[in-house]
């Protein structure tokens, strides 16, 4: 028989993480894809040392525990201009319809540490759009945030962020966007004006606005459909008549009868718009 | 098509390409199964292996798509730049976790996922390929009951993925080329 070193979770002791949790401290993970659901409780168990007994005394007994879990559970990945087509898409495809309006609303929803943003208010600024713009970035985790507001990046990424930004057919260079220090960069005060990063759960809050343009991008490939279906009917309610919905390259509006009342403008990027 | 009640995974890497080819094309028809491949690719040359094969061959390859079925009878590939897992439902689903070994899509992710799913009903395969991918993921089939097979290290393009399977894991059955066509030509 084969033997594995560490103390492994099944699907059922996962199962019942789930409802402790949700009981503990609020946050619903039960709409979420198991197997990587599964492999970042695994992940934690790992870098703690930690069998499914301790896991679930740590949820129950620590009171700092549940914080951390629920920030480490999720996958805060990201970059700048990531996907470089998708932004050029956005510009040539997206942009035309937002010049007519006098003000402009943009929800980035999952928007982890926040380059997402600054992408976007980038792209904004550079076809003379930010002026009348407001971009609100949200996500579960409350650390990532923390960092989004800083808007400050280690050179290392930078230097990726900047090959994408090139790769999307960019105007300038992406050093007149943030000023470096020793090893980091931060985004200069003209980009970040016209932002806020706020805690928002998709699971369980309420929408908060009314916007001309949603992304919400690699966030649902972590939910199954149900949760996704929930999801696109927030999306739906919080976006004006014609407004678009942007998700990730891999995510598409499926499965739901809401998908007759929007258009598909992209169908490479999954860039939608409501039309009824 | 019915969802699939047996899934065999082939992982590969630098030099498993031809093998890959020749594997399909040694398939039957009609087969029971489904066949998820994962090859590492580079996401920024992300040329649709599917469609050139699908063409080649003059059979359907499908790209694995987040939250579909997992059909008998059907070839996927792991698409560059996302892991790629299995879910206990038996459909896929994708994550933008950080690389593992080096490698997203890794194999590793994909092999422990469906031998969770999948019990003694996953079957993997470890060929060619320049890094340790894939060898924790052959040891959880084992973990899980399933069925394990290295390419031999003396006809893989590039050991290094073979012999780290085999270095680590003793009850890997070892097979040659020869042999791994017959496995899939002789598939039901
Ligand atoms: C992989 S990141 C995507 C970041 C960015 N949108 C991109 O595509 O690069 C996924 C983000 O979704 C967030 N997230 C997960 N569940 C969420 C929920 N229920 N509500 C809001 N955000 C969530 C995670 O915290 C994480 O920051």
């Amino acid at each position: 028989m084969v033997k594995l070193t560490t103390s492994l979770i099944s699907f059922a002791e996962l199962e019942e993480i789930v409802v402790l949790l949700q009981n503990a401290s609020g946050f619903d993970f039960s709409g979420y894809s198991k197997s990587s659901l599964k492999r970042r409780i695994q992940r934690i168990m790992d870098l703690e040392r930690m069998d499914v007994v301790d896991l679930k005394n740590a949820i129950i007994n620590v009171e700092s525990f549940q914080g951390f879990l629920i920030n480490e559970i999720t996958v805060n990945v990201t970059e700048m201009f990531r996907d470089p087509k998708y932004y050029a898409t956005l510009v040539s495809e997206v942009f035309p319809y937002l010049e007519t309006y006098p003000r402009l609303k943009f929800w980035s929803a999952g928007c982890s540490t926040g380059e997402e943003v600054y992408s976007l208010a980038i792209l904004l600024e550079e076809y003379g759009l930010y002026n009348r713009s407001f971009i609100y970035g949200t996500d579960i985790n409350s650390v990532v945030l923390e960092t989004a507001r800083k808007a400050i990046y280690p050179l290392k990424k930078i230097k990726t962020y900047s090959e994408n930004y090139i790769a999307s057919g960019a105007k300038n260079s992406l050093s007149d966007y943030y000023t470096a220090r020793y090893d980091a960069a931060i985004i200069n005060a003209d980009i970040r004006k016209n932002i806020l990063f706020s805690q928002h759960n998709l699971v369980s809050d309420y929408t908060f606005n009314e916007f001309q343009f949603i992304s919400c991008r690699n966030v649902l490939i972590y939910f199954d459909l149900e949760l996704q279906k929930k999801v696109f009917d927030l999306f739906y309610e919080s976006l004006s008549e014609f407004g678009f919905l942007c998700l990730g390259s891999k995510e598409r509006l499926v499965n739901h009868d809401i998908i007759s009342k929007f258009k598909v403008i992209n169908k490479e990027f999954n860039i939608y718009q409501k039309i009824k | 098509m019915p969802k699939a009640d047996q899934i065999i995974l082939i992982g590969g890497s630098a030099g498993s390409y031809n093998l890959i080819v020749d594997i399909i094309e040694a398939l039957p028809l009609v087969f029971k199964p489904a066949i998820v491949v994962i090859i590492h690719r580079n996401p920024k040359y992300s040329t649709r292996i599917e469609e050139l094969l699908s063409n080649r061959l003059n059979r359907t390859i499908l790209q694995a798509t987040d939250k579909e079925a997992i059909l008998s009878n059907t070839i996927y590939f792991a698409g560059p730049g996302y892991h790629l897992l299995v879910e206990p439902d038996h459909t896929f689903s994708l994550d933008l976790s950080d690389f593992i070994q080096f490698s997203r899509p890794s194999i590793d992710v994909l092999f422990e996922s469906a031998a969770d799913s999948y019990g003694k009903e996953c079957v993997g395969f470890l060929l060619s390929g320049a890094n340790k991918d894939g060898t924790n993921g052959l040891l959880h089939i084992q973990y899980q009951g399933g069925k394990v097979y290295v390419q031999s290290p003396d006809e893989a393009l590039i050991a290094t993925m073979p012999e780290s399977a085999i270095d680590v894991n003793k009850e890997a059955t070892v097979y040659n080329n020869q042999e791994i066509l017959s496995y899939f030509s002789r598939l039901k």
